[in-house]
Formats: structure tokens, C-alpha cells, sequence
């Protein structure tokens, strides 16, 4: 069986694919990886089908073994690969042979890395995905060092020589948004969203949280009760403390908390390169 | 009833009661139109995702005061009535504990919707006198399986959390697998019993 073994995890790696969206209506979040673009173009280098289930790895530090020859890649913010001691860089892919070990250093900006393997990670589905989801524990735990991990087949050619840029980890976000659904239930939603917010430590896979100046509950609203309701990825909620959380891919299904406004889809993958400390700003678009 | 925006494809109709939530989820399931990837109803209001257009002008047309019956599945789930708040319960409902596990299990009930963990259903059709506010202080650790009731729902923790519901009891029957088909025992729609054992 083809397969690697993890010798090191760094700070938190996850099997992650592109989720297991569908099941919100059971309480299940879609779950998958934070930076779909950059999992993707992981694959893509490899030779994947973009969805393949590659490893999440927080802050990098991933260090694994491989029993076959393979063809691996790492993308997300720009970081350091080294292949037995031979240094090759992220954003290409790269030819292993069996026993050879790839380690994937620290990212200078961003946190999120994504290792694509070809043929994939095979380990089991749950809901028809491979992915973690840190919130209800479905899908294969955090890797712990000397846990094995089965190859699918390979089946593609990977990517030939190509210009590819790292994700961008800016220490300034601008994150366009639509209004809504509750924008009502607070006061000028639009103006205090588009004033500086700060991502804090206790942001997750759950949710990014934010803090700054407090978002107001408007007049009338300021002691009511949201029935709960369903939630979508990229809803910036707003709990009674006016600190708004963004909701990614492993937030809960339904909340009660009013959402002031959501994330457009194409900037999710920015926001889950967002370190603590990095400034966000929301613009109506 | 009212559409709220929710991003590029996804709205949120707001409902005038849980009853006309239930009425227009109902009238969706039935139709399934093209493009519908989510379907989550809520305490008052269902989030559509996918397909909006299809959703708006079938609603439109849709005689929400006679819902299509749908088939939904029927789930009797064993309980011990042995929970550390029987007798506040039955304290509150102003008769003995039995005479609350006669009202439990006597009542029809319905998922409304899910919440908090894979599996979790809130289930609407309680008793008047079993409809009691959440416990003061919510507790730290609620084993999976409790049987418990707060405002005007019903439901069984899936597994174990923090949690403020009074518990009436518990069971043994699991409410959600992730390896299984289905993977949730309860899903919004379905109507459930609940069956005292010894």
C-alpha cells in the first residue's frame, strides 16, 4: 500500500478535502480546508482532482516520511520544503522516493499550509468526505507523530514547470461582504464593519474572531431574542459582546446571534490565512 | 413572511411562526427544486442555499395553510425517566413525577430543526405545563443520551456537552453516526415518541 508516515505534526495539522457540505440541515458543518485555493492548486501541481484530501498543517512545522515514490507539493503563504536535506521551496512540485523525508518549515506571514500528495490521502470518508471537523470531531483526528496515512492511486500528470504565487498574507485585509441578513438588529452594521478590527489568538477553524470598537445592538432590538436559525460560512455574527465572528468551514449549523453580514465566498480563502494581530476591514460590495 | 439576504446564494425566510416554517419547508422538500444544496430550517425562519429563484416563485404560489403531508419517518426512542430534574419538572408542572412521564410520553412530537451538534433535533408538540424555562445555572457536563426539555421544546444531547435543558431522563439509542445511513436519527420533519422503560 502506498502511504506516509508522520514523523512530526507541527502545531496542528488536519486531513482536510473540500468538505462535506449538504448535511447543514442535520447539524453538521461543511467542514474542509480553510484556504480552498490554496489546497487546490496543491493538488492541481501534483496532478490531483482538485478535491483530494491533502493536510492542513497550522504554522507549518509538518514533517513526513514516504514508503513510495510520489509527487508532493505545499502551497499557501510562501514557506520552506526541504526533501532529506535538499531544499526545494513551496508553490512546485516535487518527486520523492521511497524513504525520503519532507519537512515543511515556518511561514513568514500567513498560517495555513497545505501538502498535496499524488493520489491523494486515502484514508476513510465520513459523510463522503475525508476532512476534520474540529467542532463535532467527524472525520480522522489531528495527526500525531508515527500515524500512517494510505495514498490513493495516481491517476494524473502533475503540473509542468509553471509560475504560481503564494498566497498573499497581507497585514491589512480588506474583506468585501454582502448586508445581511440581520443588519437591522444592529446599529449602522455597515459603518462599524468597515472600521478597523483586529483577528485575535482565539480564532479557529470554527470561527475568526474579531476585536475592536463593539458593534451596537440597534433601538428596539437592543434586549431581543433571536430565534435560533440557520448559518452559512462567511456570516460575520455578532454576540452580545458587539465582537463580531466570522464563521468558517467547521462553524456550528444553526445560531442565535444575529449576522450582520457575509463574507463574499472568494475572500474566505484570505481570511483563513489571517494570523493574530492581522487588521480586517469589511466593504459592502 | 419576509426573505432576508444571506451572501451571494443563500436567503433567509423569515417566518411568522414555527407552524409556517414547518409549512414552507415542507412545500421545498416536496418540490426539490434544481440548485437547492441546503435546506436548514430554524426556530422561526428557513435558510435556503442554492436555487433561490426556484424556492421564491414556488413559495409564491404555495398554499402555506395546507402544507403537502410529505412521508415523514416515525422514531419511538426508549427512555429511562430517571433525570436529576424529574422532580423540578414535576415540581413546576404541579403533579407527581410519573404524571410527567405520562405527559412526555404521551405527546406527539415533531423535529423542528437541529442545532448545536450533528443530531441534536428540537422537537415542538410538548405538553402546556411540560413548556418550562432553561435551568439557571446550565450544567458543565451533560452525558450523551439525556432526555431533557427547555421553552418549548424536547430533545436528546447526541453526545456529551455543556448544557442548560432540565433532564428528564435518558436513552441508549445513539442519535448520530457519522458511518451510518442515515447518519442522524432524527432529521427536521420526522415524528417522534418517546416510551418509558424500566
Amino acid at each position: 500500500m502506498r502511504s506516509l508516515e508522520v514523523v512530526a505534526p507541527g502545531p496542528y495539522a488536519l486531513v482536510e478535502d473540500l468538505g462535506r457540505p449538504g448535511y447543514a440541515h442535520l447539524g453538521v458543518a461543511p467542514s474542509g480546508a480553510l484556504d480552498t485555493v490554496s489546497l487546490r492548486l496543491a493538488n492541481r501541481l501534483v496532478g490531483n482532482p482538485e478535491g483530494s484530501a491533502g493536510v492542513e498543517a497550522l504554522l507549518g512545522g509538518l514533517s513526513v516520511r514516504f514508503t513510495t515514490s510520489a509527487t508532493v507539493a505545499v502551497t499557501g503563504p510562501s514557506v520552506s520544503v526541504d526533501v532529506d536535506g535538499r531544499s526545494f521551496g513551496s508553490h512546485t512540485p516535487v518527486a520523492v522516493q521511497a524513504g525520503q523525508t519532507l519537512v515543511v518549515g515556518t511561514p513568514g506571514a500567513g498560517l495555513r499550509c497545505y501538502l498535496a500528495v499524488s493520489g491523494g490521502i486515502a484514508v476513510e470518508e465520513a459523510l463522503g468526505s475525508r476532512s476534520r471537523d474540529v467542532l463535532s470531531g467527524i472525520g480522522p483526528a489531528p495527526l500525531r507523530p508515527g500515524d500512517v496515512l494510505p495514498l490513493g492511486p495516481v491517476r494524473g500528470v502533475p503540473a509542468g514547470a509553471d509560475v504560481v504565487v503564494p498566497a498573499a498574507a497581507p497585514e491589512d485585509l480588506v474583506i468585501p461582504v454582502t448586508l445581511g441578513p440581520r443588519d437591522d438588529w444592529l446599529e449602522s452594521p455597515a459603518e462599524g464593519l468597515s472600521a478597523w478590527w483586529t483577528a485575535t489568538a482565539e480564532s479557529n477553524r470554527v470561527g475568526l474572531r474579531l476585536d475592536g470598537t463593539p458593534l451596537r445592538r440597534a433601538a428596539g432590538f437592543a434586549e431581543a431574542e433571536l430565534p435560533s436559525e440557520g448559518v452559512v460560512t462567511g456570516a460575520i455574527q455578532v454576540p452580545p459582546s458587539g465582537l463580531p465572528v466570522v464563521f468558517l468551514a467547521d462553524h456550528p449549523t444553526t445560531g442565535g446571534y444575529p449576522v450582520a453580514a457575509v463574507v463574499r465566498a472568494a475572500a474566505l480563502s484570505a481570511l483563513a490565512q489571517a494570523r493574530p494581530g492581522t487588521r480586517v476591514r469589511f466593504r459592502l460590495s | 413572511m419576509r426573505w432576508r439576504r444571506c451572501g451571494e446564494d443563500a436567503a433567509l425566510l423569515d417566518c411568522d411562526s414555527l407552524d409556517q416554517m414547518r409549512a414552507a419547508h415542507a412545500t421545498v422538500l416536496a418540490a426539490r427544486p434544481d440548485g437547492v444544496t441546503d435546506l436548514v430550517p430554524g426556530a422561526r425562519s428557513l435558510l435556503v442555499v442554492g436555487g433561490l429563484a426556484a424556492v421564491r416563485s414556488l413559495l409564491e404560489g404555495a398554499d402555506l395553510t395546507h402544507p403537502p403531508a410529505g412521508d415523514p419517518r416515525e422514531v419511538t426512542l426508549d427512555v429511562h425517566y430517571d433525570g436529576e430534574d424529574l422532580a423540578l419538572v414535576a415540581r413546576d408542572a404541579g403533579c407527581s413525577p410519573d404524571a410527567v412521564v405520562e405527559l412526555h410520553t404521551g405527546a406527539a412530537y415533531t423535529v423542528a430543526f437541529t442545532g448545536v451538534a450533528p443530531g441534536c433535533g428540537y422537537l415542538t408538540g410538548l405538553p402546556d405545563s411540560l413548556c418550562q424555562p432553561r435551568l439557571e445555572t446550565p450544567r458543565t457536563r451533560v452525558p450523551a443520551g439525556a432526555v431533557g426539555l427547555a421553552g418549548e421544546f424536547t430533545g436528546v444531547y447526541p453526545r456529551e456537552s455543556p448544557g442548560g435543558w432540565r433532564l428528564l431522563g435518558h436513552t441508549s439509542t445513539p442519535l448520530f453516526d457519522a458511518h451510518a445511513d442515515p447518519p442522524a436519527l432524527l432529521a427536521p420533519g420526522d415524528r417522534v415518541r418517546f416510551r418509558s422503560i424500566r
